[in-house]
């Protein structure tokens, strides 16, 4: 067993499972709004607009975020704990990490604050 | 003549590793690249490799040949030998000792990791624990492994994570010894796995299967060790 503090879900498999069903959420997310715009050709702001200040969009939205911030977050994790590493870099390495995982994860939740921010201005 | 490359190393005399060319003459013979070290070897005795069965059974001498890891003994010409240039590196990712001789102990280390013994803390019977044919045959595919490392040194994960990442190899065996119907430890076996490196590392790029000697399938075991630890957690 390998301890791990910075990871999503810190454990392997809920980490696996996250990236899964995230997977899914952001592929349907994506369907849909590419189905919506070719059903629309037309597509007014107005309708948009319409379209994204429903709550069941809404909640699609948030949930297609969520998704994504933590499919980002996994993954980068994954990246950053394979290349920057004590014995790829050297003794320095740990800290180089860490800053590089705390900047991830700062910017992640920045991202979905802004999102929830824009997703409910409108 | 055969043009055949090796990398040379001996930490005692040279500052860095270097590619060294022979030619050897193979009488047109589809030998095993074995057979050309040994040959090799007796022109020049400073030649080091590691062999032992020279029959795909012991696993001492997995090497990198033209650039795929795999058995030196088991291996012929005719598969290895490209442009009629053979190239003999040491198996990637573990540290050389000497010319194509590596240092495993950290291959050994993620193996004694999964613990490769039968755990039963139930009395012995006075015989023996007996199996029915079909929890012997789920076996099949998984006791075969020989620990060439021919694997786990052609994975990536393996090779930035290989203090972390049990590697295809151990899983393979921590697998064999999942699905042992004797077996009383698979809850310990599992909860020690359910971390972000030992088996999660794996993602599933297959280079263990395209290179085992033996013809296993350690994707396949990781895959299974992935729906045990799913079965027990939800």
């Amino acid at each position: 067993m390998v301890t791990t503090v910075t990871s999503l879900g810190r454990s392997g498999l809920s980490d696996w499972m996250i990236q899964r069903i995230s997977a899914w959420v952001m592929t349907a997310y994506l369907a849909f709004i590419v189905c919506y715009f070719i059903g629309n050709p037309d597509l007014s702001y107005a309708q948009w607009a319409e379209l994204n200040s429903s709550l069941p969009m809404r909640m699609f939205s948030l949930i297609t975020i969520l998704s994504i911030a933590a499919h980002a977050w996994i993954g980068m994790w994954c990246v950053l704990t394979d290349y920057i590493t004590v014995r790829l870099i050297g003794p320095k390495a740990t800290a180089i990490r860490i800053f590089f995982q705390l900047g991830m994860i700062a910017i992640t939740l920045l991202y979905v604050i802004w999102a929830i921010d824009i997703l409910w201005g409108i | 003549m055969l043009n055949v490359s090796i990398y040379r190393y001996n930490p005692e005399v040279d500052a860095e590793p270097y590619m060294q060319d022979y030619q050897v003459d193979t009488q047109g013979k589809d030998v095993m690249v074995l057979d050309v070290l040994e040959k090799l070897k007796t022109e020049d005795p400073s030649l080091s490799f590691r062999r032992s069965c020279r029959e795909g059974v012991c696993g001492s001498d997995g090497l990198n040949i033209s650039g795929k890891n795999g058995l030196a003994c088991i291996t012929p010409l005719s598969s290895a030998v490209k442009g009629n240039k053979l190239v003999i590196r040491p198996l990637p990712g573990l540290p050389v000792i000497r010319d194509l001789v590596i240092d495993m102990s950290q291959f050994y280390a993620q193996y004694e990791k999964i613990q490769p013994y039968m755990i039963n803390n139930s009395p012995a019977p006075a015989i023996e624990r007996l199996q029915s044919p079909e929890e012997r045959a789920k076996l099949d595919g998984l006791y075969e492994c020989i620990l060439c490392a021919c694997c786990s040194t052609a994975c990536p994960s393996f090779w930035w994570n290989p203090d972390k990442f049990i590697g295809p190899s151990g899983l393979l065996q921590a697998y064999r010894f999942l699905a042992d119907s004797r077996d009383t430890a698979t809850e310990e076996r599992l909860a020690n796995l359910d971390d972000p490196f030992s088996v999660f590392r794996c993602h599933g790029i297959m280079n263990c299967v395209q290179v085992c000697p033996k013809g296993l399938n350690p994707t396949k075991a990781i895959g299974h060790i992935r729906s045990m630890l799913i079965r027990s957690a939800t």
